[in-house]
């Protein structure tokens, strides 16, 4: 059941630019996907792991920012995306080693990311000789990796619909894992599992680390669908926006993130086209959200979908038995 | 000489500012666990609502306590009806109280439309002191005398009232405190109510310097967040120094490292944060 | 809260049901379809004031044409980018991709409009914006681009000029936004102010959201006078501090520092700055009158630069359509026929384009003046047929860097 479903949403999400009705459409569904891909990353730590963060568009940034800086000087993309990773990675470990200082969690994490996230962007705005600043950098192509160009809004949603399957499949690998558990046991339990031996910084680390590193594949995704990049990408509330889209779906789990990318996509760029006070209508929605379904939409929707299959198979009542005749206590 | 001594001074009022916006936060996350990302949107509020008071016919003064009711009462039903049922859901903490400033925006929004409201700076209050032959606005130095008066007065209501006692009871055990017959749920709706009425007066008295105008709240909510992170959450003399020393960062950085003025807030925030976690009055994380 | 629907589609659908259905032969049917016009604009966050007032100035003249230009209906598109580069590239594909537009109004802001640039130029989509990035008509320029506002240092030029020549100032110091169209309007400025003989001793630049701009204020001292470029809400929060800092210098700014749409917020500390700006309320055209009636009527507040370019990219659009004969499918037809434009009955007075796309037109230095209980500007000198160039040889301007936070460099 579960494969015939899995199977009719990778079908539905192959064929889209079959059925979307329009390459406006087909561009929205690569936009879903790459914030998808940013918001699965953010998930790590978000949901798997504890730890709220408000930093993660600086990693974006500076993947795509590295990777506009060198094509634009003249290198491949293949130079150019692996040196973009490449940077994030280190980047990753740097605000890694500096967020888990202490406690390691809590506020503390959160306004240390915040911080860091300020400060790229800062960065970005001011430098301008690298990255010149609020005028942005535009790319002028987009790859063709195998041969295979991404120039057609088709063509480059297919390569993020590949890339969106392989972030959502690594997230399913993680959790499955013995890191996965290890992580949300961190979560639960970090003094009882440091008691246990395991080494709480070191496994936060890493996932920082993978989470960095999924950052920077939706910075290079960002930047190629846009071919363009400005320190808004980086600004406070893109971090805000992405965390938002964990929690309005569902942190921790699998396609909470998805849905909550969805939701916000389709709010600021759809339906915006249709309800003038839009912004009023997403803040409704995350406030309906967390009265109705605080733990997420796939939690909650998965939480009412079990509510009215449980009631359409009512158990049969055992006789109750009479004083006296129970099982020996 | 002149620039330092200018600079200094208004490194007190604008850390008068900065207490009274980030008092309310750090009350309601001090003593609630709740981070309000509402906060920004309740100073804005406060300030929207003033304007149109005064237009109205009212006094200043009078525009500001009573802007902060309307935005307390505000808080309150925003606690009760919903931050309520979310005591250490964090998630949906941050979510809903993002997701409340949104709406606040885009009513503020369509109510005062895109353009800057001003509030003018009350008549006693106008222009210059001189000291010797230096001149400081008026105004502002009387923010630093409010802003030291809030800080004295919230003291002795959390030191010496039976209020500030049941409250400090109710965050350090709220269980112990229900059995000790104290109603820690209505105590909690009264703390929000009180960090709301904080946030909106504060922004009217910092009307006349800021003026009203969409996107204030997103600009004074990481102000009010650096502070109470510096001073540490939950310490009110955590953040009236953090205040300060905010003021002083802001100014001395901004005139004479100019080329970090971007990150002259959040680079010592960043270095305060990985070396003493829990700020600089806060009680380390449990 | 109620929805509105921000397209007036049904003008659409139904001239395309009266087509279909009346049997008219083939070519008075093409005629019938509307001309769709896309407006850029932001509509929420912080530049919503600016953004707002783009569409009343473009509704407004549309209602005065009653939603007719060159014979055909006008089918207007609101789309609104929030002010995000991301945002205006996907607004921007979704009015030419899914709403098939002839051309495009807006974008308001230099960041949004570089976003989309290369998109709409292969598009072969005529641009009419009022977004001041200087190399989007000399070193990079997008042929379908057209701008009938200012480039950022445009009105500035003519500010040096006054201030050197008229107020006699020598020395100065500039204070603006430290964003790409703060940049460009001082240094505009430091050029002219420079060449007449005057020097700029200190060039400030506070962030874009800056609270207090005390730190800056203290810093001003020993020059004859102060340049500010702030736009959006900070003029106001600017000015304030400014007075109640007890400075007391002339103060010079640029179009946005004094807008006519800012003088219902502004007040006494705003009396007396002096700005340069492409557009003035006080000027006495038919098209002016008819503009402020209108605004007055419907949104209560006189129309500034927003409105009034918009109002204008209309008028543009209207001269450029009867020149085509109404017909919209050939693009570059249409393009060469926009940036031909000549007119003298606009709110702005009479202007041209030069053969990069901007306008070539009058700019107004005007005093900011108490008239009772309000505030006006008072136009007190004119300069006419100003270029992006000034009185500058175009080659030689543009083989000079672009305008920039350190170009021209300081003196000494």
């Amino acid at each position: 059941m579960k494969r015939l479903a899995l199977a009719a949403a990778l079908l539905v999400l192959a064929t889209l630019p079959f059925w979307a009705g329009g390459t406006f459409y087909v561009n929205i569904g690569s936009q879903i996907l790459l914030y998808a891909v940013f918001a699965l990353g953010i998930n790590i730590l978000v949901g798997y792991a504890g730890l709220v963060t408000l930093g993660h568009a600086g990693l974006l940034g500076i993947a795509a920012y590295t990777a506009a800086r060198l094509l634009n000087g003249g290198y491949g993309h293949t130079a150019a995306v692996l040196a973009a990773l490449a940077l994030t990675l280190a980047a990753a470990a740097l605000f890694a080693a500096l967020a888990l200082r202490g406690s390691g969690s809590g506020i503390g994490f959160v306004m240390i990311t915040l911080a860091i996230g300020q400060i790229v962007w800062g960065v970005a705005y001011r430098w301008i000789s690298i990255t010149n600043g609020d005028n942005g950098i535009s790319v002028s192509a987009r790859p063709s990796p195998l041969g295979f160009s991404l120039a057609s809004p088709a063509h480059f949603y297919w390569a993020t619909l590949v890339v969106f399957l392989a972030a959502l499949g690594s997230m399913a690998i993680l959790v499955a894992s013995p890191f996965g558990a290890s992580l949300r046991g961190t979560r639960d339990q970090p003094r009882r599992m440091a008691a246990l031996g395991y080494h709480v910084w070191m496994i936060r680390f890493l996932a920082f680390l993978l989470s960095g590193l999924w950052s920077g594949v939706a910075g290079l995704l960002f930047l190629y669908y846009n071919q363009f990049v400005s320190p808004q990408g980086v600004a406070l509330t893109a971090s805000a926006e992405a965390l938002l889209m964990v929690i309005s779906g569902g942190s921790g789990t699998l396609l909470g993130p998805v849905v909550g990318a969805g939701l916000v996509v389709i709010m600021k760029n759809v339906a915006s086209a249709y309800i003038e006070r839009w912004n009023f209508v997403l803040g409704a929605i995350f406030v309906a959200i967390v009265v109705f379904m605080p733990e997420g939409l796939v939690p909650g929707a998965a939480r009412l979908w079990r509510r009215a299959t449980a009631r359409a198979t009512v158990p049969a009542v055992a006789p109750v038995p009479a004083p006296g005749e129970g099982p020996a206590q | 000489m002149s620039l330092w001594l200018v600079l200094a001074v208004n490194s007190i009022t604008l850390g008068g500012l900065l207490f009274l916006l980030s008092a309310g936060f750090s009350l309601i996350f001090g003593l609630m666990r709740i981070p309000n990302l509402t906060h920004g949107s309740f100073f804005m509020l406060g300030g929207y609502f003033a304007a149109s008071l005064i237009e109205w016919g009212l006094g200043f003064w009078p525009a500001a306590l009573v802007s902060g009711l309307l935005v307390a009462a505000l808080g309150g039903v925003v606690e009760r009806l919903i931050l309520r049922r979310l005591a250490g859901a964090e998630l949906a903490q941050v979510l809903v109280t993002l997701g409340l400033s949104f709406m606040i925006a885009d009513v503020c929004l369509k109510v005062w439309t895109g353009d800057p409201v001003r509030i003018d700076t009350p008549p006693a209050l106008q222009g210059v002191t001189s000291v010797g032959s230096f001149a400081f606005p008026t105004y502002r130095l009387a923010i630093s005398l409010v802003a030291v008066a809030f800080a004295v007065a919230l003291w002795l209501l959390m030191d010496r009232t039976r209020l500030g006692a049941m409250i400090r009871a109710g965050v350090d055990d709220p269980d112990m405190a229900r059995v000790a017959g104290i109603r820690v749920s209505r105590l909690f709706t009264i703390v929000f109510c009180l960090g709301a009425w904080l946030a909106g007066f504060a922004g009217v008295i910092g009307g006349p310097i800021l003026s009203v105008y969409p996107g204030l709240d997103q600009e004074m909510l990481p102000l009010a967040l650096v502070v109470v992170i510096l001073g540490g959450s939950g310490s009110l003399l955590g953040s009236l120094v953090g205040s300060f020393i905010v003021g002083f960062l802001y100014n001395f950085g901004q005139a004479m490292f100019p080329e970090l003025a971007y990150v002259v807030l959040f680079l010592p925030m960043l270095l305060v944060l990985v070396v003493r976690p829990q700020g600089l009055f806060g009680r380390p994380a449990v | 809260m109620s929805l509105t629907l921000s397209r007036r589609s049904f003008l659409a659908g139904s001239s395309v049901l009266v087509a279909g259905t009346t049997g008219l032969p083939t070519r008075a049917r093409a005629q019938s379809k509307p001309i769709r016009i896309g407006l850029l604009t932001v509509k929420t966050g912080p530049l919503a004031a600016g953004g707002i007032q783009m569409e009343q100035g473009t509704v407004r003249f549309f209602k005065d044409r009653n939603y007719t230009l060159a014979g055909r209906k006008v089918d207007l598109v609101v789309a609104d980018t929030g002010g995000n580069p991301a945002g205006t590239k996907t607004k921007t594909q979704e009015l030419v991709e899914r709403e098939h537009v002839d051309m495009i109004f807006g974008p308001l802001a230099a960041f949004e409009l570089l976003a989309i640039t290369d998109y709409t130029a292969q598009a072969k989509v005529p641009v009419l914006s009022l977004a001041a990035a200087e190399d989007m008509t000399q070193r990079r320029p997008n042929p379908y681009f057209i701008r009938a506002s200012a480039t950022s240092s445009q009105n500035m030029h003519p500010l040096a000029d006054y201030a050197a020549k008229e107020l006699k100032f020598k020395t100065v110091i500039t204070l603006a936004d430290d964003f790409a169209f703060g940049h460009e309007q001082m240094a505009g400025f430091q050029r002219v102010f420079e060449d007449a003989g005057g020097r700029v001793v200190k060039k400030l630049w506070p962030p874009l959201t800056t609270p207090d701009y005390t730190p800056y204020l203290a810093q001003i001292s020993g020059v004859d006078a102060v340049v500010q470029g702030f736009a959006g809400s900070n003029p106001l929060k600017f000015m304030k501090q400014y007075r109640d800092q007890g400075l007391k210098l002339p103060v010079l700014g640029g179009g946005t520092a004094c807008d006519d749409a800012l003088l219902k917020s502004l007040g006494d500390e705003s009396v007396g700055l002096i700005s340069c700006s492409a557009y003035t309320g006080d000027l006495d055209t038919p098209s002016n009158k008819r503009l402020i009636e209108g605004m007055v009527r419907d949104h209560g507040n006189i129309p500034g630069l927003y409105a009034a370019g918009l109002y204008i990219n209309g008028q543009v659009a209207e001269a450029a359509l009867e020149k085509t004969g109404g017909k919209t499918d050939d693009r570059e037809a249409m393009n060469r026929a926009l940036r031909a434009v000549a007119l003298t009955d606009t709110p702005r007075g009479p202007f041209t384009f030069d053969h990069l796309g901007n306008v070539v037109g009058t700019f107004y230095i005007r005093r900011c003046e108490r008239k009772g209980d309000k505030l006006v500007n008072t136009t007190i000198k004119t300069y006419p047929k100003v270029s992006q160039f000034w009185t500058y040889d175009e080659k030689w301007f543009l083989a000079q860097p672009v305008y920039s936070r350190d170009y021209p460099p300081l003196k000494g």
